[in-house]
């Protein structure tokens, strides 16, 4: 039987978190795209498409993560597109991260004054000028810091795409324990490098949400 | 090429369906009460709590709040055992949903508890008060007050989170939807089901909540 070292466990699944990492960078910047796009849609004074974007937020808040990546898995098999674990995986947590991103910049849009739409307004600046030089400026300054913490939300979520079959920190952790028969070995170590990626991330946003406040005050 | 849908297949299962929102819910409202009590103790200690202590509850919350839920999870039902604790899945999933609710509360009671006016407390100290039912008595409940919609936020957080527990073979709802898709191939129907049915379960358990907070928790709000 071969025997395993720390150090092959820990190489191995240093190796698979670079998948996490990957795929936390691609959820997170197309749903900050995505995102983008629903905030636009939001502000805009057409009742309809704000009903929409809300019911849109809704929908991925209220459901389990892991239910939204089966139905990512199952339904685009069923739309007849090749499937990998990888596609399901990045299209789920992407309208996931979207749909919370969304949120969290509507609020932010909603602190900027009216007074600065009036204003705004009143220099005869067209609706997306409006957004890009009056509204966004100022509400991108309060989001940064809610924005870095929820990266640290996505890095957790990407664990459950080892569910369907991505081979990413968790899924490898599995797989060495079924080869290991190490399972408290394997977990901690899993467990502390998710930690040593999304631990550094939350310091930064807390240190970015006090220089906000201690800026303000 | 149609795509055909037949849900009809899926909702014959349902009294299987019926046992896992059972156990969801079961499994919800039995973290949630432990879990916010573990909160709130964590949070007392971090604010009153004897100095050598504060640092270790500080080291619970960062860990459990910088770990992927399935991993804590995976650690209880799969890492134990080597160390002698072998705990059923239904267990596992509980204390799993516990730990991991008590971290993220102790934050917001604590939130909750620094709000507190300093006059408040004198006030209780002046009526001879101990620390403890100061604490019980005069700060808690207004802080309660204060953070219920992100305590109950929270709640519907860990409830959604409690689908990853079908992994161990909780029998709660997904682990439900699984097993119908196995035994009918109607994987993409079972699973609209399910999330349709996580989605009313979200939304009746925060309208639920918010009653019982007004009503059992902090008492109506005056004026």
């Amino acid at each position: 039987m071969v025997e395993f070292t720390v150090w092959d466990i820990v190489s191995n699944l240093l190796l698979a978190a670079r998948w996490t990492v990957v795929l936390s960078l691609i959820a997170f910047l197309g749903g900050g795209l995505v995102g983008l796009a629903l905030l636009v849609a939001r502000t805009t004074p057409s009742r309809l498409l704000q009903k929409a974007v809300a019911g849109y937020v809704q929908l991925f808040q209220g459901t389990p993560l892991l239910m939204q990546l089966f139905l990512a898995y199952f339904g685009l098999a069923l739309l007849g597109i090749e499937t990998s674990a990888w596609t399901s995986a990045a299209v789920a947590l992407t309208l996931y991260s979207s749909a919370f991103l969304t949120e969290i910049w509507h609020g932010c849009v909603r602190s900027v004054a009216k007074g600065q739409w009036e204003a705004a307004q009143s220099l005869a600046l067209s609706f997306v000028e409006q957004l890009r030089y009056v509204v966004f400026p100022q509400a991108a300054r309060i989001a940064v810091a809610p924005t870095v913490g929820f990266l640290v939300q996505v890095v957790k979520g990407t664990a459950l795409a080892s569910v369907i079959g991505f081979v990413e920190l968790t899924k490898a952790g599995t797989m060495i324990t079924n080869a290991t028969f190490k399972p408290f070995l394997v977990y901690s170590c899993v467990a502390l490098l998710y930690f040593l990626i999304c631990y550094p991330i939350s310091l930064y946003a807390r240190s970015l949400e006090s220089r906000l406040h201690a800026k303000r005050s | 090429m149609s795509i055909e849908l037949d849900f009809a297949s899926v909702l014959s299962q349902w009294p299987l369906l019926l046992k896992g929102v059972a156990w969801t819910l079961g499994l919800t409202a039995v973290s949630a009460v432990l879990g916010v009590l573990l909160g709130i103790a964590c949070a007392w200690v971090r604010t009153e709590g004897p100095a050598w202590s504060r640092p270790a509850v500080a080291a619970y919350v960062e860990l459990i709040r910088n770990t992927p839920f399935i991993i804590q999870l995976f650690f209880i039902f799969f890492g134990l055992p080597a160390l002698g604790l072998r705990l059923g899945p239904e267990w596992s999933s509980v204390i799993a949903m516990v730990i991991n609710l008590g971290a993220y509360s102790a934050e917001i009671v604590r939130a909750g508890i620094q709000a507190t006016p300093i006059g408040q407390i004198e006030a209780a100290v002046s009526l001879a008060l101990t620390r403890v039912q100061t604490f019980i008595w005069v700060v808690l409940p207004p802080a309660l007050q204060r953070i219920w919609p992100a305590l109950v936020s929270q709640i519907i957080i860990v409830m959604l989170g409690s689908a990853v527990c079908g992994q161990i073979s909780t029998e709660e709802l997904s682990f439900a939807a699984n097993l119908i898709q196995s035994r009918n191939f109607r994987a993409f129907e079972a699973f609209i089901v399910a999330t349709v049915i996580y989605l009313g379960l979200s939304m009746a358990t925060r309208a639920a909540l918010n009653w019982l907070g007004e009503r059992l928790v902090f008492g109506r709000r005056r004026g």
